[in-house]
C-alpha cells in the first residue's frame, strides 16, 4: 500500500466511525423527539422522567429492549425471521455514507506509525464517507433494498397481519419509487450530474433547487414520506387494521431494529431533501463557507444538521397532523397523480431548460435559475389549483353519488324488465 | 320502526385537500405552543391546595379509604350500633360490639377490609354518630395483603380529610 492510500483509508475509517455514531445516536434521540413532538402537539409533556427532560429515555428504552425475551412464532421461518431486521437496517445505514454533510476540510499530514508505515494525505478532504460519482442513483438503488427486509419480515412471521403488512409495504414502496425516481430527473437535467458534491456546488453557484425545481421537490417529499412508511403513508403498519403490520411478531432488539431502520430512513430522506433541494451544507448569501478551514467546515456541518433537523421535524409534524390514507387512495395518489405530474414536469423542464439556455442564451446560473423559478411559480399555482379544486382527487361525495346513480339505474332497469 | 341512519353530506366538488392539510398543520403547530395540561403526579397531586391546575381538584364525591373520627378523649365515636355492617353491600365491615360498666356500647373489634370495600360510602351515610367516614386518600400501596384490613386503631389514626360525599352548597346535586 502506498502512503497516500493508507492516509485515505485512515481518514475514511475515521469518517465512517463518526457518521455511524452520529446516525445511531441521532436515531435514538429522534425516537425521543418524536414522542416529545407528538406530546406537545397534544398539549402533553412527553417523556420527562428519565434523565434531564427525559433525555435518557432512549437509553432506558434500549436497555429494556435488550433485556426483553426474544420470541419466535412457532411456524416462522427462523432464518429469514432473524435476518429480516438486519436486511432493513443495513441499507438504511449504508445510505448515510454517501451524503456530504459539510464543506471539504483541508487535511495535511505525513507521519509514520511504527510497523503500519507511513500515512500521507494532502489537500481537501470531502466531508462524506464515499463521494460516489453515481450519487443519488446509489441512494435510490439501495433504499429500494429496504423493502426486502420489510417484505421478508412480514412473510417469514407466518402471520396474517404481518404478511398483509409486508405485502402492502412492498406494493407501496415499489409504486412510490417510480414517482421518486422520476422527480429526480429534473435535478439531473439542471445539474448535469448525479453526484451529490456536484449538485451542492451547482446550488451554491446558482439558487437552491427548491426554487427552479419546486415541483420536483414537492413530488420527492411526498414520495419520500411514502418510502419511509411514515404517516400519512404508514399502511404497512396500520395499527387499526394490522396491529403493527410487518413487525407484529417481533420482540426485543429485533423489533427495535425496525424502528432504528425507520428513523435512519427518515434521516436519509431528510438529508436527501436538504442536499438536493436546499443546498446541502451551503450557507446562503455568503462565499465564506467555501473558503476552506476548520471553522467553515464546522459551521457548514451545523447548518446541514439544522436543515436536516428541520425536515425531520416536518416529517413528525405531518405525522401528527394527517390521518392515514385508504389503500386505494394511496395507490391512486402514487400512480394517477404523482407519476403523471412527474412525467409532465420532466417534459416541461426539458423544454424550459433548453429555451432558457439555448434560445434565450441565459447561461449564468442565477438568472437562469430565476427564469425557471418564474416558470415554477406558474406551474405550482396550476398544479396546486388543480389539486385544491378536487380535479385529481375527488371528494368522497363524488364516489357516493356514483354509487347512488348506479343503484338508481339498477332499480330503473329492474322496473323495466320486471 | 326503521332505524334512522345518519348520512353525512360529503363534498362532491371543490374539495380542498391542500388547504385542509395546511389548516391542520397550522392547528397542530398552535397546539405545540399552548400550555400543557398534564398534571405531574408525584410532584403535583389533586389533593394539594397549590398544584396550580385549578380544575383538577378531587371531586367532593370522591370516596377513598376510611377514617374513624374520635372524640376529645381520643376514643372512637363509634357506638357499635351495627348499622354500617348491616348496610355494607360488600360485607366488608367486621364489628363485635362491647359494653362498658356504665352501659355505653363501644366496638371491641372494628375492621374494614379495604380490598372487599366498593367505596359506596353507605357506611358514612348511615352512621348516626358521624364516626366512620370515607376519606380523600387514594395512595394505598402496601407490602402485604393483610395490611389492607384496617383495624380500629388504624382507622382512628388516619388524618386525611373526610369525604363530604356531596357538595355542601348543593346537597341535592342540582
Amino acid at each position: 500500500m502506498t502512503p497516500e492510500l493508507k492516509g485515505f483509508l485512515l481518514l475514511s475509517v475515521i469518517k465512517m466511525v463518526i457518521v455511524f455514531t452520529i446516525i445511531m445516536v441521532g436515531v435514538a434521540l429522534l425516537t425521543l423527539m418524536e414522542r416529545k413532538v407528538s406530546a406537545w402537539m397534544q398539549n402533553r409533556h412527553g417523556p420527562n422522567r428519565v434523565g434531564w427532560a427525559g433525555l435518557l429515555q432512549p437509553a432506558a428504552d434500549g436497555v429494556k429492549n435488550i433485556l426483553k425475551e426474544e420470541t419466535f412464532p412457532a411456524q416462522a421461518n427462523r432464518w429469514l425471521f432473524t435476518v429480516a431486521p438486519a436486511l432493513s437496517f443495513i441499507p438504511a445505514l449504508l445510505l448515510s455514507g454517501v451524503i456530504p454533510f459539510a464543506a471539504p476540510l483541508p487535511v495535511d499530514f505525513d507521519f509514520t506509525l511504527g510497523p503500519l508505515g507511513r500515512f500521507v494525505h494532502h489537500g481537501a478532504m470531502p466531508m462524506v464517507v464515499a463521494d460516489l460519482p453515481v450519487g443519488f442513483l446509489f441512494v435510490i438503488a439501495i433504499s429500494s433494498l429496504g423493502v426486502y427486509g420489510i417484505a421478508l419480515a412480514g412473510w417469514s412471521s407466518n402471520s396474517k397481519y404481518a404478511l398483509l403488512g409486508g405485502l402492502r409495504a412492498s406494493a407501496q414502496m415499489i409504486s412510490y419509487e417510480v414517482a421518486m425516481g422520476m422527480s429526480l430527473i429534473p435535478v439531473l437535467l439542471m445539474s448535469g450530474s448525479v453526484s451529490f458534491s456536484t449538485i451542492v456546488a451547482q446550488q451554491q453557484a446558482g439558487l437552491w433547487y427548491v426554487m427552479p425545481l419546486f415541483l420536483s421537490f414537492f413530488i420527492f417529499t411526498i414520495a419520500g414520506f411514502a418510502e419511509t412508511n411514515r404517516l400519512p403513508f404508514d399502511l404497512p403498519e396500520a395499527e387499526s387494521e394490522l396491529i403493527t403490520g410487518y413487525h407484529t411478531e417481533y420482540s426485543a432488539m429485533k423489533f427495535s431494529f425496525f424502528f432504528i431502520a425507520e428513523y435512519a430512513n427518515v434521516v436519509t430522506v431528510c438529508a436527501m431533501i436538504t442536499t438536493l433541494f436546499f443546498g446541502g451544507w451551503d450557507i446562503p448569501f455568503t462565499d465564506w463557507d467555501r473558503s476552506g478551514g476548520l471553522l467553515p467546515t464546522l459551521a457548514t456541518w451545523l447548518v446541514f444538521f439544522l436543515k436536516v433537523l428541520f425536515w425531520v421535524f416536518v416529517v413528525m409534524w405531518i405525522r401528527w397532523t394527517l390521518p392515514r390514507f385508504r389503500y386505494d387512495q394511496l395507490m391512486a395518489l402514487g400512480w394517477k397523480v404523482l407519476m403523471p405530474i412527474a412525467l409532465a414536469y420532466i417534459m416541461v423542464m426539458c423544454v424550459a431548460i433548453y429555451v432558457v439556455e439555448s434560445v434565450l442564451g441565459i447561461t449564468s446560473p442565477v438568472p437562469a435559475s430565476l427564469a425557471l423559478f418564474g416558470l415554477n411559480v406558474g406551474l405550482g399555482i396550476l398544479v396546486f389549483g388543480l389539486l385544491d379544486s378536487g380535479v385529481f382527487i375527488r371528494g368522497s361525495g363524488y364516489r357516493q353519488q356514483g354509487r347512488l346513480k348506479e343503484r338508481g339505474a339498477r332499480t330503473a332497469r329492474a322496473a323495466v324488465t320486471g | 320502526m326503521a332505524i334512522g341512519v345518519k348520512v353525512m353530506k360529503r363534498p362532491e366538488k371543490q374539495v380542498s385537500y391542500v388547504r385542509a392539510t395546511l389548516k391542520g398543520m397550522v392547528l397542530t403547530f398552535k397546539h405545540m405552543l399552548e400550555k400543557k395540561v398534564t398534571m405531574q403526579y408525584p410532584e403535583q397531586k389533586s389533593t394539594d391546595r397549590e398544584h396550580g391546575l385549578g380544575t383538577y381538584s378531587l371531586s367532593p364525591r370522591w370516596r377513598g379509604t376510611h377514617r374513624m373520627l374520635t372524640d376529645e378523649q381520643g376514643r372512637s365515636k363509634c357506638v357499635a350500633c351495627g348499622l354500617c355492617p348491616q348496610i355494607c353491600p360488600a360485607n366488608c365491615i367486621k364489628l363485635v360490639p362491647g359494653e362498658d360498666e356504665e352501659g355505653n356500647r363501644y366496638p371491641l373489634i372494628y375492621e374494614i377490609d379495604e380490598f372487599r370495600c366498593i367505596f359506596c360510602g353507605y357506611c358514612q351515610e348511615v352512621c348516626p354518630e358521624e364516626a366512620i367516614h370515607v376519606g380523600t386518600h387514594f395512595e394505598n400501596s402496601e407490602y402485604s395483603r393483610g395490611r389492607f384490613v384496617y383495624d380500629l386503631e388504624r382507622l382512628s389514626s388516619q388524618t386525611h380529610a373526610v369525604s363530604t360525599l356531596w357538595d355542601p352548597a348543593d346537597p341535592k346535586g342540582e
